[in-house]
């Protein structure tokens, strides 16, 4: 194939993008005295060489495939959710309260507390959207703000008594009727434990050890959703054309500002099941101080755009991004090379396919060269 | 064009933020490979604070640190950046063939103690939780942190001059109320000892990071005529604000006076690194006993006051705190971990 066709597909520049990533991350381990290849090797060893590594990644992959979902749905539509990461704290806080103090059977449970944590969080993005569409308040400013805003709600809350689980910094556990865990509460009894330790094959290791939890199957299902929301419906089209072209949108009979609202609070509701299925399905299954963010949200970000902006890219670029989170502490531990220096290379990954357009003017000038000789 | 200009400065700009968010402080990670005189491998798992943090976690791994220059014991720690990597962690370790992993802070507890269940072949050890059931293979660490502020309450006491001192905790557990009883008794002691009436401040900030709410409530309290303070979580904000008025101010857990040389009168220290250095010892002795519980105070040199106190403390109030360290060794005083202990005190002065 063409080379000039080759490197517009978005695939290559991903390509192109990680594998400049990866040489500039082994360049600075050269740097501070370390062998490259024995930390990459680390990496994939601490990812792939047991099927319990693996599980680990898909797990830490739940919340960030979601968050960038949510960046997504909001920038088709035109908006930048710089929110995703106060959203998922709203999830995660009514998760928490529904989880903790309210009690349902099992099963039931879990849903009454992903759809209370999805519907909080999804007005709270309504709200963004009308402050946008009614007074002009840009998403940014007004997401950063809430962002800052549900950081120290959480944290006041858990110094409350009610919510504030006694000498600990955290708040009480939800019920395990609401746990989303695979095999929730049997495999922490002394017989689960027998059982699954006794087997001795490695997928009973990998459900003993982990918290292998049913929110990948979600977070999948959204995406397809996602998909086919913007490939073949009308309020898919609608919503993305607000985007695409807002005064066409508006001649052509769009509700514009309706648009605005929805996209938003579908977005924020993404976010909030984010928030939401870490509590369920993660443990400790509380909430805790946080001093800083956890940066799901800005994850979430840097998932989208590796995903180039595809729902079903998102599952991918999230599973990505995970691998390298998660293997960066194979790296510290095996090798001593800090583990920072895997977000390193995942910062140089995205900004090489910010500016993809980069590998073309490379391209074109080589070519000019080549014509000249 | 224009727009796709646009939207690529704010994603640099959105990932810079990413970056900035979490680009923590670099670890020396430092854990010597191929240094391996003995075949003991000892992991430690560190809260979000990680090993620079100025507190705990820096305690702990330096205890490790003194393991493997004296014996050559292999050391290695992991980061744990949110609460949900501790478990992922301590699999890791597991994995790696860790004779002992030690875990740091109640926020740990549970984890361990599961982590324990799990894995009966290893050793783990958790600072700072009172476990009502331990595993086996697992040992809990206790300070009394009562006796070390007990003595700094003294020296306080002493060392009034408006008779009016000030206590300043992050939020009330059983572990924040060892430093407030132990200092009230103290200051209560000195009272009793000189005859004087000295009134105690006591606020909390509700919360283990706010400086800024930690300086607030310190200026008040100096500007009120309270003219010693021991803050207990978010201290910098006390710190700051001893210096910026000139009073003085009580450290806690680790040594920091270079950071206020000529205020900071003494530290209620916590050697997090003793405990760590001592137990993990026992292990590669031989002499390691599971299923307990251990507590350090001033007896096993696990708290204490900072050494060389001297500067700003007068040498005749030394030497009587070293005579009220021996007796709280020797067991005649007892100095008091919670409120009814409080109450019980004051009545045998």
């Amino acid at each position: 194939m063409n080379m000039e066709k080759l490197i517009k597909i978005q695939l290559t520049n991903i390509i192109l993008a990680t594998v400049v990533g990866f040489i500039l991350g082994g360049i600075v381990l050269v740097l501070t005295g370390y062998n490259p290849l024995e930390a990459y090797g680390a990496l994939f060893s601490g990812i792939f060489s047991k099927p319990k590594y693996i599980a680990q990644v898909v797990i830490k992959s739940t919340p960030i495939i979601l968050t960038g979902l949510s960046f997504l749905v909001a920038f088709k539509s035109g908006l930048f959710n710089m929110g995703a990461e106060g959203q998922y704290l709203t999830g995660s806080i009514v998760a928490a309260i529904v989880g903790s103090k309210l009690d349902f059977p099992g099963g039931i449970h879990f849903l009454a507390v992903v759809v209370s944590a999805v519907t909080a969080s999804a007005l709270l993005g309504a709200v963004i959207g009308i402050l946008k569409t009614k007074w002009g308040v840009n998403e940014v400013i007004s997401c950063i703000m809430f962002n800052w805003f549900l950081l120290y709600l959480n944290n006041y809350l858990i110094t409350t008594p009610w919510l504030k689980k006694p000498n600990a910094e955290a708040s009480y556990e939800i019920h395990e009727t609401a746990w989303s865990l695979v095999a929730g509460k049997w495999k922490t009894t002394e017989k689960g434990i027998a059982a699954l330790s006794g087997s001795g094959s490695p997928f009973a290791e990998m459900l003993l050890r982990t918290d292998l939890n049913y929110g990948i199957v979600i977070a999948v299902i959204v995406a397809v959703i996602i998909y086919i929301l913007y490939k073949k419906t009308t309020t898919g089209y609608r919503l993305q054309s607000v985007g695409a072209n807002i005064n066409a949108s508006r001649l052509s009979g769009i509700p514009v500002e309706k648009n605005i609202i929805c996209a938003m609070a579908l977005s924020a509701a993404i976010s909030g099941l984010a928030g939401a299925l870490t509590i369920t399905g993660m443990m400790p299954h509380r909430l805790s101080q946080l001093r800083v963010h956890e940066g799901y949200g800005f994850s979430g970000i840097a998932v989208a755009l590796i995903g180039a902006n595809s729902p079903i890219g998102c599952i991918f670029s999230g599973l990505f991004y995970s691998m390298l989170e998660y293997g960066s502490s194979s790296i510290q531990s095996k090798t001593g090379a800090a583990s920072e220096i895997m977000d390193l290379v995942i910062g140089t990954i995205i900004f090489f396919i910010a500016i993809s357009s980069l590998f073309r003017i490379v391209l074109k000038k080589k070519k000019g060269e080549s014509k000249h000789e | 064009m224009k727009k796709t200009r646009l939207m690529a400065t704010m994603i640099i700009i959105a990932c810079i933020f990413a970056m900035g968010c979490s680009g923590k402080k670099k670890g020396d990670a430092d854990s010597k490979n191929g240094d391996m005189k003995d075949d003991y491998n000892f992991g430690l798992v560190t809260g979000e604070g990680g090993v620079n943090d100025q507190g705990f976690n820096q305690l702990a791994w330096e205890g490790y640190k003194r393991l493997q220059d004296e014996f050559g014991y292999n050391v290695k720690y992991l980061e744990s950046k949110q609460e949900s990597d501790y478990g992922a962690n301590l699999d890791k370790f597991a994995d790696e063939g860790m004779n002992m992993i030690w875990t740091l802070g109640f926020t740990m507890k549970d984890i361990t103690v599961n982590a324990a269940k799990m894995n009966p072949d290893l050793k783990y050890g958790n600072i700072d939780s009172v476990c009502e059931q331990i595993a086996d293979n697992m040992v809990s660490v206790v300070f009394r942190a009562q006796e070390s502020t007990f003595l700094t309450g003294y020296i306080a006491g002493r060392m009034t001059e408006t008779n009016h001192v000030g206590f300043i905790g992050a939020m009330r557990s059983e572990v924040i109320d060892q430093f407030e009883y132990g200092f009230r008794a103290g200051v209560a002691y000195a009272a009793k000892e000189t005859g004087k009436e000295i009134d105690v401040d006591i606020q909390y900030t509700e919360s283990f990071t706010d400086t800024a709410k930690n300086k607030s409530i310190s200026t008040l309290m100096y500007s009120n005529g309270v003219d010693i303070i021991l803050p207990c979580g978010a201290t910098l904000g006390s710190i700051e604000a001893a210096k910026e008025m000139n009073k003085y101010v009580i450290g806690i857990d680790m040594d920091q006076r270079h950071l206020a040389p000529n205020q900071m009168i003494t530290v209620a220290m916590k050697n997090v690194d003793v405990a760590v250095y001592e137990i993990t010892k026992e292990l590669a002795e031989g002499t390691f006993e599971g299923g307990t519980e251990h507590s350090f105070g001033l007896a096993e040199g696990g708290v204490g006051i900072a050494p060389h106190s001297d500067n700003l403390v007068p040498g005749e109030v030394l030497k009587e705190v070293e005579e009220i360290s021996d007796r709280i060794i020797n067991g005649s005083i007892l100095p008091p971990k919670d409120e009814e202990g409080f109450e019980a005190f004051l009545k045998t002065l």
